[in-house]
């Protein structure tokens, strides 16, 4: 198998390793709106009808509706490429943080390092400043510490009831 | 017929153990003025999202029926959701909209709803059922199976504009609504 397979196949360990781990962490709702850059965890989401996973059709939306299974005693999962972000800011900032009302957003970093797409530079540029803005923690996913990084979003989140983030980079989840 | 007493005769056929959803501005508070109860949430900012918030209620509570008390202003303003709605097909997913073709909440600014019919396009969506009623006897005859019947379920109701006069903000803080909303269905 060439060196496109083997990336392949260790990214898609990686996606079901993230699943999972998300699982452990007590995440058991999942929406959002796709990214190239997380479609190795999409592809498992579409698959397996027991994740119930909502593909929504705008990132705000897909807050509300992870904000409506937060009500009904569910822990969300949200995922978003950073352009959804921007989608997302009046969902962000006048529905869960004054309501307290908790996700964990799963952000693709388009953009990152200026070398993208010129439709993902600006946001790519701005987006950890962007997430400051919001008040939004956040942390990027490293595969070696990905277990203690989310047992520390989940817990401030949990002690905020806010929302977090995990910022994802390119072929981490392919 | 006002909105006010159109939504104080929804909130008076809702079966008793369902969930509501408003969306912001007055339809919330008239809910909240005429039929408080914990299991209301009232939904004062993201306008445009009681519909999605009422979607994901509905996907993880399936034995509940769930109200979105909306406007044809939140409705126009995230239409892409009577898409989920409809492609989720949650069966005790109910939608009343209240239609008075105006931004109520802001000056009574027209909508578009007066030429876009809103059911319609929920029907076209895939609700499975849709309809359109005004005035009282019409409306009355709708809530005897509204929320009996399968949904997805879209009520429109046709409403006069105008506001209830100094009409009260809806009491209690959004942390506490979220609060008391998550210990409402914890409780058998």
């Amino acid at each position: 198998m060439g060196p496109v397979g083997q990336v392949g196949r260790v990214a898609e360990g990686l996606s079901r390793r993230f699943l999972d781990s998300l699982e452990r962490h007590g995440f058991n709702f999942f929406t959002g709106v796709p990214c190239s850059l997380f479609e190795g965890v999409t592809r498992i989401l579409d698959a397996e009808p027991r994740y119930g996973y909502v593909s929504a059709v705008r990132e705000d939306s897909a807050i509300g509706i992870a904000a409506g299974a937060y009500l009904g005693g569910r822990q969300p999962v949200v995922f978003m490429q950073n352009s959804g972000l921007g989608v997302s800011v009046n969902a962000l900032v006048s529905l869960n943080q004054i309501y307290d009302i908790p996700a964990l957003l799963v952000v693709s970093w388009r953009g990152e390092g200026g070398l993208d797409a010129p439709e993902h530079l600006v946001m790519g540029e701005v987006m950890e400043d962007f997430l400051r803005l919001l008040r939004t923690p956040f942390a990027r996913l490293t595969p070696d510490t990905l277990d203690r990084d989310l047992a520390e979003l989940t817990r401030v989140m949990h002690e905020t009831r806010k929302p977090v983030a995990l910022v994802v980079s390119k072929g981490q989840l392919q | 017929m006002t909105r006010a007493d159109a939504v104080s005769r929804v909130a008076a056929a809702l079966p008793p153990r369902s969930l509501a959803v408003a969306c912001n501005g007055m339809i919330g508070r008239e809910l909240f003025t005429c039929a408080d109860a914990p299991s209301r949430f009232y939904m004062i900012g993201s306008m445009g999202l009681a519909s999605s918030i009422g979607l994901g209620l509905a996907l993880v509570q399936p034995s509940m029926p769930v109200a979105v008390f909306d406007g044809d202003g939140n409705v126009l303003m995230n239409l892409g959701t009577l898409g989920s709605v409809a492609a989720a097909g949650t069966p005790n997913f109910y939608h009343v909209v209240f239609d008075n073709h105006a931004h109520g909440s802001t000056g009574d600014q027209q909508t578009i709803s007066d030429r876009v019919p809103i059911e319609r396009i929920a029907a076209a969506a895939g609700y499975r059922r849709t309809l359109r009623v005004r005035g009282e006897a019409p409306l009355s005859a709708a809530l005897a199976s509204f929320f009996v019947d399968t949904g997805p379920a879209m009520l429109l109701v046709e409403v006069d504009r105008g506001n209830v006069p100094n009409i009260k903000r809806v009491e209690p803080q959004p942390p506490d609504i979220t609060a008391r909303f998550r210990r409402a269905l914890a409780q058998p």
